[in-house]
């Protein structure tokens, strides 16, 4: 049984088979229910699970999904950080084009995650890996 | 200068004249809770509320007054003003009504005050310095918590009408019109979306006449929301036809990058509804040529 | 995890039962194209109900079964899209457009009936 007046803690899900996308998202929707964000939410913050983890799995083989519940100044959120130590991109600004992501699957789909996202942050090293981080904020 | 000096009372002193205060008006309490309720009928004020409930919350507020002064914490009175609020908010009291009993209750005092020191006048200065501080504080946290309590059951009423706003309806089996009208921003787009697409679901709809004749202008974020809309609409199974598009909405539609051939459109709702009969199979048929067909 | 193919008539109804991995995915879209060539079946209903979550390469695959079966001479009907899933699809850019889609299996039934007797 886990105590229900514990707060919601972070939630880490190394990413290694493309079973882990599963694990990852099943793990972003229990948490994000319970911090109360609506059944649409939900479904936005795990289907933008499921493209980072399936990016990190794709891009750099294994990396990290690491899931935070937020509280400041009295409302609450979710950060998704996806990380790994994979090849990095190169040209983020071509990345985040949303023709170059969205025609037929070929890019990455992170246009499309920060439209489901309310914040994303972007950071890339060629040769050392990419952390992508996309928060979204529980409406009243 | 004349302030500092005010402020520079020696504590115990202020303390003590503080605690005479309190102690007089625990004394008089039937007498001044008397007056208070006959200044306030005679002001007319609370006249949603019977004689007696205004005694009754007089009397709560009267001894939450006391009690904040006495303590010189406002968390109890603030809890009581926010729990009033609830109760005579639905009773249509307006603000000026609270903050009018407020000050009367303050000049109740006061004058009761002036009455026990009018022979003592440096005395009753100084009684004065403490209370007014004091009564001033209170006042203002019940008109805020009041004023704050009003705006909650507004914001709450604006969401209610919002939703009625934006009726989805069905005007024969599996055909929905959505009629919107006035101002659309990114939040009542959303729940319109929200809205239609469960409207879809329970109502088992295949076509969805979604009437914009009502908005002047929408733009390219709520543009962008009723493309999304209509895409959503699909993946669900349902037709979407737009009408009334107004020649600015179309340009806004075609600067975001909407493919307007994509979209099916009618000039008005009438022509709307037709189109979405004929996908639906109906045929309507003037009631002389069916008379005549039997 | 396996996905249920059923011969109905000249239909195939395959039922997605949960959550499936993307290798799950590219299995079920193998086995479908196998029986849609074996079955000669004239139309293929998807029903994805039970997907909590259509994401890009979901939606790619069911895409590609849907053009593949139509190269086999047969149409493909998806049905179940919940209203959440459907919003956050067009949201992220996803579409399936050339893909017919139906509330539910019911409704995916009467849809390729409608279609049959139009001819």
């Amino acid at each position: 049984m886990v105590n229900a007046m514990a707060p919601p803690c972070q939630v880490r899900v190394p990413i290694g088979s493309d079973g882990d996308i599963i694990v990852a998202r099943q793990k972003g929707r229990a948490l994000a229910a319970e911090l109360g964000f609506s059944s649409t939410d939900v479904v936005r913050i795990a289907t933008a699970i499921s493209e980072l983890a399936r990016n990190v799995l794709t891009y750099a083989a294994c990396g990290e999904i690491r899931l935070q519940p937020l509280n400041c100044r009295n409302r609450c959120g979710i950060v998704i950080v996806a990380s790994d130590h994979g090849p990095g991109i190169a040209d983020i600004e071509q990345a985040m084009q949303d023709a170059y992501s969205t025609s037929g699957g070929l890019g990455l789909g992170l246009p499309g995650v920060r439209r489901l996202m309310d914040e994303f942050t972007i950071e890339s090293t060629v040769g050392k890996g990419t952390t992508v981080s996309a928060t979204k904020w529980c409406r009243p | 200068m004349q302030q500092t000096h005010r402020h520079t009372l020696p504590i115990d002193s202020a303390l003590e004249l503080r605690r005479e205060l309190v102690a007089h008006l625990r004394e008089n309490r039937t007498v001044l809770r008397e007056e208070w309720v006959r200044r306030i009928t005679e002001a007319q004020l609370l006249r949603a509320m019977t004689k007696e409930e205004i005694f009754a919350e007089a009397t709560s507020v009267y001894d939450n007054y006391v009690e904040a002064l006495e303590t010189d914490t406002l968390e109890a009175l603030q809890a009581y003003a926010r729990s009033l609020s609830e109760r005579i908010i639905p009773r249509g009291v307006e603000t000026d009504e609270v903050v009018g009993i407020v000050l009367l209750l303050r000049d109740v005092l006061a004058r009761s005050l002036f009455g026990k020191y009018q022979n003592n006048p440096s005395k009753l200065n100084r009684v004065l310095d403490a209370y007014e501080p004091a009564a001033n504080r209170i006042a203002n946290t019940v008109a805020v918590g009041f004023v704050q309590e009003r705006e909650r059951v507004i914001s709450q009423q604006q969401e209610a009408i919002r939703e009625l706003s934006t009726p989805v309806l069905q005007v024969r089996e599996r055909l929905l019109i959505l009629p919107i009208i006035g101002v659309v921003d990114p939040h009542r787009a959303r729940q319109l979306t929200e809205q239609l697409l469960r409207g879809i679901r329970t109502n088992r709809a295949r076509v969805v006449v979604i009437d914009i004749t009502g908005v002047a202008a929408m733009d390219a974020a709520v543009a962008n929301h009723l493309v999304q809309t209509v895409e959503a609409s699909r993946l669900l199974g349902a037709d979407v036809i737009v009408t009334g598009l107004s020649p600015e909405i179309a340009q806004t539609l075609v600067n975001i990058g909407v493919d307007l051939g994509k979209m099916k459109t009618m000039g008005d709702l009438q022509g709307g509804i037709e189109v979405a009969e004929q996908s639906l199979g109906y045929k309507v048929v003037p009631t002389t040529q069916t008379e005549a067909m039997a | 995890m396996m996905v249920p193919i059923l011969k109905q008539g000249h239909f195939l109804i395959a039922t997605i039962m949960a959550a499936l991995s993307d290798e799950d995915m590219r299995q079920f879209r193998e086995a479908l194209l196998d029986r849609v060539v074996s079955s000669r079946a004239t139309a293929v209903i998807i029903d994805v109900m039970a997907m909590d979550v259509l994401d890009s390469f979901a939606t790619r695959t069911l895409r590609e079964i849907a053009y593949m079966t139509r190269l086999r001479g047969a149409r493909t009907v998806l049905v179940g899209v919940q209203p959440e899933v459907a919003l956050t699809m067009v949201q992220l850019g996803l579409h399936l457009e050339g893909v017919a889609t139906a509330l539910d299996l019911e409704e995916g039934l009467a849809y390729l009936d409608r279609v049959n007797r139009r001819g």
